[in-house]
């Protein structure tokens, strides 16, 4: 098709539907006289639901909105902005950011992304083979076959690429399978890591079920470099769809030729197998990850050595988190000095995010490294729910800490979060509005943590319990003064002395809302109140005596008997007999009761 | 799919690229591609597709292909599907229930007209060739 532009009119019945018509005629009439009837594809739509700034013209792919149009107006919509690409200023909306406009605002959504790792994802279907292969898939590996990627020179692009793990720690890539290849050994291994753990974080299996063969070619691509005839995609039997999409990835890339012994008719051999995982969050750990591939108990052990040099059964292993695995091919097919044009200097390429929890449209974006936290959440992700209050983004998940207002325009990298105090992680971004509890939400994760340490060292399995001990006590407002001082304590030495990356940053959390929030613990300590209204022991339903006509429908709804008061007099609450269930305030019709 | 050698696999990229590219393979110019992740099946993409297939069948539609693929990233409108047809701009729906996919091939691939309360965006493969 080489239709440039689509000029939709608005043929709704609901407003002016009779000048639709004539305009529509118009419109087609000038194009004509210009000779580009064959360029523009005018159409008819629907109503766009803005019917009292009605007709309504929109061009694309401009996103031209125009309003109040006139028949005549389309001799100048089709000469200025058709042919010459400018704006009839007189026609256009000149508030776009208010309701009613169909996609102007949303297609913000994709215009700041930036898809390398989902480049596939949500276009080809992930269980044909050759929809990969359109798309330039095998073409990394097929150049290593071909001689024309070396191991030595695949190195180099990932070094001039900078490309850094994007698990959550953000080690070099090229370094971790530079020391692999470096190490001579009669069996090497690659491991991709799809544990996804964290509480709202999902890009890994979006993109295993999305484009499962860019795992497999990148996988193939890291054997043939250090010198790996088998790898193992480890994930978490929660994950069934992306496991059943990978099995069948790999069963097709095996009868094509592209997986097992021989691979395209060369010399270089790579076999792949699934281990599922049980979902326990310390397996995301490499050193846990890889004992539980061996079917011993996941739990990590001391560093060094790194895997890369004694890992899987004791021999040189590569473990690279899924996102990472799928950027390779890509940096492969054009090059690491085009990765590394992507994001800032210390963090090149782009970075996915799950965006959830207050925000208008949660999803899965990806941006260049270096955008910043506004843009997220504002532009691509709609701003707060309900058009309540911005209050912080947690990020790295247990691991990681909140971002607050004051950070909303420090561009995102590696070390940017790191420097305020949170961390990356594997991307999740939980957006929270003033409606949640700084105190409660830290409990949350620390509850995870918990449940999580899998209880080889004391730090963590005994830090966390007792941290969450602390803030079961602040939230249900019988905290103390000196808690928070045992709060930091605590943190400090678990970060210290734990063993691995879990006991490490599960303090961080904590730490962290201390370090924005503390006013938040305080009042939760000394006024025993919680301004958010969601630590359910400091809340106190009260009658307000003044509206109360004394219906009597409160204290025959109360479970436990406790609203007292004469029939057609304000009745009262006896706070010590009170559950909170909330059932007198449902049942009022005259809100009478109120929470504080 | 017999094992390729190196040749093999270049013709195959070759072919399959002039096959994306037009789209209009053995007759059929329209494409509906539903977003099949965990996010949207969650969301009722099955029920979005069963009803498709119904509506074809109802319309004897011959001209329609139907294809799945993993998640669009616009998991608050679960469940999205893009459809491209000639003569209309490629269009992502979202929130697409039974009801909806009945009423986007009768309006927008028989009738050509956009329903508009219902367009979410341009599919992201415009933009993309717009970056690349």
């Amino acid at each position: 098709m080489a239709v440039k532009n689509f000029v939709l009119v608005c043929g709704g019945t609901a407003c002016e539907s009779t000048k639709g018509d004539e305009i529509f005629k118009a419109l087609l009439k000038s194009a004509t006289k210009h000779g580009i009837k064959d360029d523009v594809q005018i159409i008819k739509t629907g109503c766009f639901g803005f019917c009292e700034k009605g007709p309504i013209v929109k061009v694309l792919p401009e996103e031209e909105f125009y309003v109040e149009v006139t028949p005549e107006d389309a001799e100048d919509i089709i000469a200025e902005t058709v042919v010459k690409g400018r704006t009839v200023e007189r026609l256009a909306y000149k508030d776009a950011s208010t309701k009613g406009s169909v996609s102007s605002e949303k297609i913000k959504f994709y215009q700041k992304q930036y898809r390398v790792v989902l480049r596939n994802c949500g276009l080809i279907n992930p269980e044909d083979i050759n929809e990969y292969i359109a798309r330039d898939g095998y073409l990394a590996l097929e150049k290593c076959l071909t001689g024309e990627l070396t191991p030595d020179s695949v190195i180099e692009h990932l070094k001039v690429s900078g490309l850094r793990g994007r698990g959550g720690a953000g080690f070099p890539t090229w370094l971790k399978w530079n020391f692999s290849k470096n190490v001579t050994a009669d069996q090497k291994y690659v491991v991709c890591n799809a544990d996804e753990g964290d509480p709202g974080a999902y890009m890994d299996r979006s993109t295993c079920e999305g484009d499962p063969h860019s795992i497999i070619e990148a996988m193939a691509i890291a054997g043939f470099t250090c010198g790996a005839d088998t790898g193992y995609i480890y994930i978490r039997a929660e994950y069934p769809l992306a496991i059943e999409r990978l099995n069948i990835a790999i069963e097709q890339a095996k009868e094509a030729g592209l997986l097992g012994d021989n691979i395209l008719g060369s010399d270089f051999s790579f076999n792949l197998e699934i281990r599922l995982g049980a979902g326990a969050f310390v397996c995301g750990e490499e050193t846990a990850l890889l004992a539980s591939i061996e079917g011993k108990r996941g739990m990590p052990i001391p560093k060094p050595p790194f895997p890369a040099v004694k890992g899987l059964w004791g021999k040189p292993s590569i473990i690279n988190n899924v996102e990472t695995f799928a950027n390779i091919p890509v940096i492969l097919t054009k090059g690491g000095a085009w990765f590394k044009s992507i994001g800032t200097a210390g963090s090149p390429g782009t970075k996915v995010f799950a965006l959830t929890g207050q925000i208008e449209n949660s999803g899965l974006v990806e941006v260049p490294m270096g955008t910043t936290l506004r843009d997220i959440v504002f532009d691509i992700g709609g701003g707060i729910k309900n058009g309540r209050k911005f209050k912080a983004v947690q990020t790295g998940g247990p691991s990681g800490g909140v971002i607050t207002e004051q950070f909303l325009d420090t561009p995102i990298d590696f070390d940017t979060l790191t420097s305020i105090g949170s961390m990356m992680g594997s991307g999740g971004m939980i957006v929270m509005s003033e409606d949640d509890c700084i105190v409660d939400v830290t409990k949350f994760y620390l509850e995870f943590c918990v449940e999580e340490s899998c209880g080889k060292c004391s730090p963590c399995r005994i830090g966390t319990k007792k941290m969450h001990e602390i803030l079961e006590k602040i939230t249900s407002g019988k905290g103390e003064m000196d808690d928070i001082q045992k709060l930091k304590d605590i943190g400090k030495a678990m970060k210290t002395a734990s063993l691995c990356g879990l006991g490490q940053t599960a303090a961080n959390p904590v730490l962290s809302t201390l370090k924005y929030f503390e006013d938040e613990y305080l009042e939760h300590i000394q006024d025993g109140k919680c301004r958010a209204g969601s630590c359910k022991d400091l809340m106190q339903y009260k009658v307000v005596t003044e509206k109360c006509i004394g219906c009597t429908v409160c204290a025959r709804k109360c479970p436990v008997n406790c609203i007292e008061g004469e029939r057609k007099a304000p009745h009262f609450i006896v706070q010590e007999k009170c559950v909170k269930c909330g059932a007198c305030y449902e049942a009022c019709k005259f809100d009478a009761i109120t929470i504080s | 799919m017999a094992k390729m050698t190196l040749a093999q696999l270049k013709a195959l990229r070759d072919e399959t690229k002039k096959d994306i590219d037009r789209r209009d393979t053995e007759g059929k110019d329209v494409m509906i591609v539903v977003g099949m992740g965990t996010c949207g099946i969650a969301a009722g993409a099955k029920d979005a597709i069963s009803s498709f297939i119904d509506e074809i069948k109802e319309h004897d539609l011959t001209n329609v292909t139907i294809k799945q693929t993993g998640c669009m990233g616009l998991c608050h409108s679960e469940p999205t599907v893009d459809v491209k047809a000639p003569g209309m701009p490629d269009t992502i729906y979202g929130n697409v229930t039974a009801e909806l996919a009945k009423e986007i091939i009768v309006k927008h691939v028989i009738g050509k007209e956009l329903i508009s309360k219902h367009v979410l965006d341009r599919p992201a493969s415009d933009i993309m060739k717009e970056q690349n």
